[in-house]
């Protein structure tokens, strides 16, 4: 098995705090910016929509090979994810595709298999769906039935996720889970401006084909200063957002911030100093810093916007028990989506937000 | 898909063509917009005031292109590929063993030699003629039934023949069932049974392609006409005339898809009916007829290396069972397969080609296919005593660096099989 050296600035700063500074930004969370930058150098203010922009940016400019496409791409995106990369790298490395996710996958795969770097777009993660069979059946898969004489490492596929206020069933969905399924595929989902910038071009000068889930909500009211140049944050390893030896609470993308905010309620209102962790990969995910974390606090929440049956928290709470054993004081406790489809005007009652992690942390803190 | 023209005659004889040409000569006059076509930016298309529905029949079915009769004579000398004396014995002698390879291999996986099989009867000559005429750096998609390809590409009897068996010497590392064959070496993608993935796939490769400067290679992908019907052919076909690729869309019309026959797979003209609705260069050609096909693909690559894509139907007959797994008399008659095995043979219509050009005799044909039938049984006989890949290999290539998750896989499964190695067929396997 060959070791790959990846160039990752910042691989020995998992460690990490956040302000306290925070931003009401919409009824369920509050933002809580990143407070340290995650590689030296000169940093600019810019939101997770802008982020993402740079390192596509910075992808095109450096890659010859690699193309950006999807549905509405050409004009910047419906999120303005790829504003003005047309205009700059030229229609044949940012362009329109027909509208057919199915199309746009195996598009991306063919791409990769022929040595190119692929960066597709899906409009939102609920109309993946389409392209799921080439993703799991075909992209998962290429290395290894070829015997490792083919692969599409160079295929990323991002797709904007999660709730966004008033998204309805199919602007608010959150599939990871049925990609944590899936081997061969890796699974990222960033929290914020720092972390896509750094986990995108990751997943882009990944080897292997990658899902890089944007929860949407950020994208424009989610801001902080991010470095200018090119850096990665690697995948399959987790974050620490906040320490603490109460309970450990385990989360990603824009739950990660209802965390942090249930995390500074149960300090104020409880006494409890809670561990806050952003999984940051679903697949591979970083089962040493989970493990380390539980054994220590001894007590584990998971926190997910998608449904709780089979979510990704399933596969968490079945592993820390198995590994956890011993030190766990509590059951896991697992916060998530109903099971039912992502409803329109019952999403503030639908959503595991601030009020049900309290109660339910609340709970396996006295259990 | 050319608009009914007034070449009708011909076709009388037969009821429904009368009632095409009927419904064709009472099209719609374009009377407004001074013939202009109307400013929607949808479609470029003149205003017409009478209501009238087109259906398949308001076209022409596009017309089947063919060299050789099926006595193996050129019909229209024209057309005549010049292709030199070499080749196209390489060619014949490409149809040949695969031929003699199908039979023994189907033999042996009704002999639980192999755990499965699907032999390529009938279609031959689709395969050697396309292959003949594309260059050895043009990257092939394929279906699965397309091994003459992949032969005459230069991969070996023992290639294929260790795939099947999936021991240690496949590329594959026997991860794949039989018949799923790739090669990096010769261009040749490895094949996987999710049918039509390999078409859209195969468009994002040839759009790489096109963008490498003084690009000189062009992709083909080989898929059915059951294939034709996933979502994916549709998202391939489109992909492609949109984005302008250089590629050749080969699709293989034999009438069958498992049991299913065209009928119920589509109401068209075939599939080539749908290449010009959706802007692609198309041309349906005899797929029996090993010429038909080469001048096809030939001319198809120049058009795809201008960038213009190409869809080229070949319509044949699936002779053979569709698999192992099938008996296909289950749904139709032994008369139909007797037809097409004997008048239309795309393998005896080669031959009497070479024959009438001096270029083979009844003696070179006796000799030749037994030398391919004993190379078959010869290689079987060895591919059968290779260990299989050792079973590390089950989990390795899942990523290009193993995560520690399935480290702790392959850790837990080690000390599984120190305690418990009785329980497995460990000495089929290669030892560390």
């Amino acid at each position: 098995m060959t070791t790959l050296t990846k160039k990752v600035l910042n691989i020995g700063k998992l460690f990490k705090n956040v302000d306290n500074y925070t931003k009401r930004l919409s009824s369920h969370f509050n933002y809580y910016p990143d407070s340290e930058k995650p590689v030296e150098g000169e940093t600019s203010k810019m939101n997770m929509m802008q982020a993402i922009n740079n390192a596509m940016d910075l992808t095109l400019k450096n890659d010859p090979s690699a193309v950006l496409f999807g549905e509405d791409v050409g004009f910047g995106g419906v999120f303005r994810c790829a504003l003005g990369l047309q205009e700059k790298y030229g229609k044949d490395r940012v362009f329109n595709t027909p509208l057919c996710e199915q199309g746009i996958a195996g598009f991306g795969i063919g791409l990769a298999t022929a040595g190119a770097t692929a960066i597709a777009e899906i409009q939102f993660a609920d109309y993946i769906f389409p392209a799921f069979d080439q993703l799991v059946n075909e992209a998962a898969k290429y290395r290894y039935r070829s015997g490792g004489q083919f692969d599409c490492g160079g295929l990323t596929v991002r797709a904007p996720c999660g709730a966004v206020g008033h998204g309805g069933l199919y602007h608010s969905q959150s599939p990871e889970a049925f990609f944590a399924h899936a081997a061969g595929l890796k699974v990222v989902v960033p929290r914020g401006p720092n972390a896509a910038k750094g986990l995108l071009l990751a997943c882009i000068q990944e080897r292997d084909p990658c899902i890089f889930l944007e929860p949407k909500i950020l994208y424009r009211s989610a801001a902080e200063e991010v470095p200018v140049e090119s850096f990665t944050l690697p995948i399959g390893k987790a974050q620490i957002l906040r320490e603490g030896d109460a309970a450990t609470l385990i989360g990603w993308g824009t739950q990660v911030h209802v965390l942090l905010e249930v995390a500074q309620l149960a300090q104020e209102q409880l006494g409890a100093n809670c561990e806050v962790i952003d999984l940051m990969s679903i697949l591979p995910w970083d089962q040493e810093t989970v493990f380390n974390s539980v054994k220590k606090t001894g007590r584990c929440l998971v926190a997910h916007e998608a449904p709780l049956t089979c979510g990704f928290g399933a596969e968490l709470a079945a592993a820390i028990q198995e590994e956890c054993f011993l030190h766990l004081e509590a059951p896991v406790r697992r916060a998530a989506g109903w099971d039912a489809p992502f409803p329109h005007v019952f999403e503030a009652l639908y959503l595991p937000a601030r009020a049900r992690c309290l109660d339910d942390l609340t709970q396996l803190l006295r259990y | 898909m050319a608009l009914k023209s007034g070449v009708c005659f011909l076709r009388l004889n037969r009821l429904n063509q009368v009632a095409r040409l009927l419904s064709t000569s009472s099209r719609p006059e374009i009377i407004q917009n001074g013939g202009n076509n109307a400013d929607f930016p949808g479609a470029k298309a003149p205003y017409v005031t009478e209501m009238k529905f087109l259906d398949e029949n308001s076209y022409d079915p596009i017309p089947i292109y063919r060299v050789l009769d099926n006595d193996g004579q050129v019909i229209d000398s024209r057309e005549e590929p010049a292709i030199d004396k070499d080749t196209l014995l390489n060619m014949y002698k490409t149809m040949v063993q695969l031929n003699q390879m199908d039979k023994v291999l189907y033999e042996s996986q009704r002999q639980g030699r192999i755990s499965f099989y699907m032999t390529n009867y009938g279609e031959e000559g689709i395969h050697v003629g396309s292959a003949a005429a594309l260059s050895p750096k043009d990257l092939v998609f394929a279906q699965y039934r397309e091994v003459g390809v992949l032969l005459y590409r230069g991969m070996t009897i023992t290639e294929l023949i260790n795939q099947c068996y999936g021991n240690h010497e496949d590329p594959g590392k026997g991860r794949h069932m039989p018949v799923h064959y790739g090669s990096k070496q010769r261009n040749i993608v490895t094949i996987s049974s999710p049918l039509a993935t390999q078409m859209p796939q195969a468009v994002g490769a040839a759009y790489a392609y096109k963008r490498i400067p003084n690009n000189d290679r062009c992709v083909i992908c080989y898929f059915g006409e059951g294939a034709a019907s996933e979502g994916d052919a549709h998202a391939a076909f489109n992909f492609a005339a949109t984005l302008e690729c250089p590629v050749i869309m080969f699709c293989r019309n034999n009438g069958y898809a498992i049991s299913t026959p065209t009928n119920e797979q589509y109401r068209g003209d075939g599939i080539a009916g749908r290449g010009p609705a959706l802007g692609l260069h198309t041309v349906r050609v005899d797929g029996t007829d090993t010429l038909a096909v080469y001048r096809a693909v030939q001319h198809a690559r120049e058009l795809a290396l201008d960038n213009k894509p190409v869809l080229i139907e070949a319509m044949s007959y699936r002779v053979g069972h569709h698999s192992t797994s099938d008996d296909s008399t289950a749904y139709r008659p032994l008369e139909e397969i007797q037809k097409w095995t004997q008048a239309e043979n795309p393998i005896q219509k080669l031959r009497l080609y070479l024959e009438s050009k001096g270029l083979w005799d009844a003696e070179a044909e006796k000799t030749y296919a037994k030398e391919a039938r004993n190379l078959v049984v010869r290689t079987m006989q060895e591919a059968e005593k290779k260990k299989k890949p050792h079973w590390k290999e089950m989990l390795e290539d899942v990523y290009y660096d193993m995560p520690p998750h399935l480290q702790k896989q392959m850790q837990q499964m080690e000390k599984h099989l120190e305690k418990y190695k009785d329980h497995y067929p460990m000495d089929l396997f290669q030892k560390e």
